[in-house]
């Protein structure tokens, strides 16, 4: 599903020239469970941020489903990453002035989809983790770990591709963030494409391949087979 | 179609999550259209009620004039209509119906028993009440034989019987004007109010009387009415009138001492000057419009800043350019829209507020083209100074954005 070919990404920073991305090759497949780790500076938010087509490479190629993304430019990445990815942020980005439901339903709004069948769908998805009954609270009167549900709530309503989960638990507790670990080990269960960066190897642990960053190369790429027969 | 309802929903959400912002910066446009709404209204209903006035007056009634410069005056050489041009229109030139000549009595104390009141004293023919459309209701008016026969007779306005305090049926009582004793044989209608001012304070009496009160002047100040047989021939009579005119005061007068004017001409004036003063007013406001899409489009650019994670957030979920620029031109359109409705029924209370103030003051009017005018003139300006605030929203990078603090 996801085919990155020698993926490079030059900055400018002043008069020098920052390589954050040098020569990445990587391929994810459909249900695969992914933890992007890597030090701080390692090129894992830039490489995150181009697999959510938030940006594009300087050089290389990136099919997503088949399409390279590369050449796209801002209208139609906009559309790649309605369709094609669900982001879950550190700390939440929901929208401090609308109900859950319109948080949740946002991303249809981009669709076209009409009122009644976006409202519908939110709900479904916020049943799939289990907030089915904080329909209309704000997300200020939510606890952290319910903001986060919220999340991947509007993360997965459009069903995405991809859930592109960027330090989910980095602004929640041990407890919640093994809560919400849990969740996208279940959603992992039910088919769903899930790629987690973080620093916390607890977490990476919850994956079922470990791909490591450094220096803007992937320094270790393997596969966690000991946790696979776990929850298997 | 959809995308502009959620658009429009997104702004609206926005607006009212900052209200008391959103009324402040409202205020501008608040305050100027306001004040346009109040000053147009004014000036509209002031041009009805002096429409209406004149509504009696059709295009078959033509006034002829002197015409006076200042410079005229200074140096004391001033026109006059005489009464050659009065036998000129009367007797020489075809198409012409009914002359009434008026001639304004310089003796204005008006006495009946011991009250005495400053009053109008018109002298003129009988002409008079069909030239100017204004009739007896009680008695009659004053006929040719009054004329011919130099009779001391009276036709009063309306406001003098109570003035005057005359018995309710005044007919046959005499009242003194100067030093001469009047019998009444008639009271006209009622015209109401002009400004405050009654259109019913005055006598008319026979003109040739008139004229022998006033001394028997060869040039006293005069106007003349006339009306024509057929309104269709009304700009052949009037230069047919011009030359005749011009012709036998040959050689004594020059043709830009006299004008011939139309009575719906002076309402053609009122508007004139009602659209001059509309329309400057429209200017002067339009700045102050111009001042608060200036406010409108500062508090949008303070909002773009602020909401800059949430306009990356919104990127990410899959908002293009075209989204974030049509939510954001849709809030400031708003914004403006929603000063402007303000402003209209502000200055719609002003106006008749105003207008119920000031004694005899028509009321306000506000033409429906107005309040149109005025709320699209707003929208307007809020679409025009929302775009620098929501291009800026849309032009920004998502990552940039999103990791905004």
């Amino acid at each position: 599903m996801i085919a990155m070919r020698g993926i490079t990404k030059r900055y400018v920073m002043g008069d020098q020239e920052v390589r954050a991305l040098d020569g990445v090759d990587v391929d994810i497949k459909r249900n695969e469970y992914v933890a992007l780790i890597g030090a701080s500076g390692s090129g894992k938010s830039t490489l995150m941020n181009l697999l959510g087509c938030l940006d594009t490479p300087t050089s290389g190629s990136y099919l997503l489903n088949g399409r390279d993304t590369a050449t796209l430019d801002d209208t139609e990445l906009a559309r790649v990453r309605n369709r094609e990815i669900g982001f879950v942020f550190q700390s939440f980005h929901l929208l401090p002035r609308m109900s859950v439901l319109d948080n949740v339903a946002q991303p249809l709004v981009y669709r076209g989809t009409p009122r009644g069948e976006r409202l519908k769908r939110a709900r479904e998805s916020l049943d799939r983790v289990g907030l089915g009954n904080r329909l209309s609270h704000r997300p200020n009167q939510l606890s952290g770990g319910q903001r986060q549900r919220v999340a991947v709530a509007r993360a997965l309503v459009g069903e995405p591709s991809i859930l592109l989960a960027d330090e989910p638990t980095g602004n929640l507790d041990t407890r919640t963030s093994a809560e919400i670990m849990a969740l996208f080990d279940a959603l992992h269960g039910q088919g769903q494409t899930v790629i987690v960066v973080t620093h916390e190897p607890d977490i990476a642990a919850h994956c079922r391949r470990t791909v490591r960053m450094s220096d803007g190369r992937i320094v270790e790429d393997r596969s966690n087979a000991d946790r696979v027969t776990e929850h298997a | 179609m959809q995308a502009l309802l959620e658009a429009f929903r997104a702004a609206l959400v926005s607006l009212l999550a900052n209200r008391l912002r959103s009324v402040l910066t409202t205020l501008g446009i608040v305050i100027g259209t306001a004040s346009v709404i109040a000053v147009v209204s004014l000036v509209q209903g002031f041009s009805e009620s002096i429409k209406q006035q004149l509504a009696g007056l059709g295009g078959s009634t033509l006034t002829l004039e002197a015409v006076n410069t200042n410079e005229n005056i200074l140096f004391g050489k001033i026109n006059r209509i005489t009464f050659e041009d009065l036998e000129t229109l009367r007797y020489r030139v075809p198409g012409v119906a009914a002359v009434a000549p008026v001639m304004i009595v310089q003796t204005p104390n008006i006495s009946y028993r011991d009250r005495t009141v400053t009053s109008e004293v018109r002298a003129s023919t009988a002409d008079y009440a069909p030239v100017y459309g204004r009739f007896p209701v009680k008695g009659r008016f004053i006929a040719s034989a009054d004329d011919q026969g130099r009779r001391r007779v009276a036709v009063i306005g309306n406001e003098l019987v109570e003035e005057l305090n005359l018995p309710d049926d005044p007919l046959g009582e005499y009242i003194r004007i100067g030093s001469e004793w009047f019998r009444i044989i008639g009271v006209m209608e009622k015209q109401g109010d002009l400004l405050g001012f009654s259109l019913d304070n005055y006598v008319v009496i026979p003109f040739d009387v008139g004229r022998a009160i006033n001394g028997n002047q060869l040039r006293p100040f005069m106007q003349v009415s006339f009306t024509i047989d057929d309104v269709d021939q009304v700009d052949a009579v009037r230069d047919r009138a011009k030359r005749a005119i011009q012709t036998a005061r040959a050689g004594t007068a020059d043709d830009d001492t006299f004008r011939i004017q139309a009575a719906d001409s002076v309402v053609k004036q009122f508007e004139e000057i009602t659209r001059t003063t509309t329309a400057v007013v429209g200017g002067v406001v339009g700045i102050s419009l111009l001042v608060g899409g200036i406010g409108i489009m500062n508090i949008m650019l303070v909002s773009v800043t602020e909401r800059t994670r949430e306009i990356g957030v919104l990127k990410a979920l899959g908002a293009t350019r075209r989204d974030i620029l049509v939510q954001f031109l849709l809030e400031a359109a708003l914004l403006a829209l929603l000063g402007g409705l303000i402003g209209i029924a502000i200055g719609w209370g002003a106006g008749a507020l105003i207008a119920s103030l000031i004694p005899g003051f028509p009321p306000a009017a506000v033409p429906i083209w107005v309040i149109l005018g005025a709320a699209g003139f707003s929208a307007l300006v809020g679409v025009v100074f929302g775009i620098m605030p929501a291009s800026k929203a849309a032009g920004l990078d998502p990552i940039e954005a999103l990791r905004y603090e």
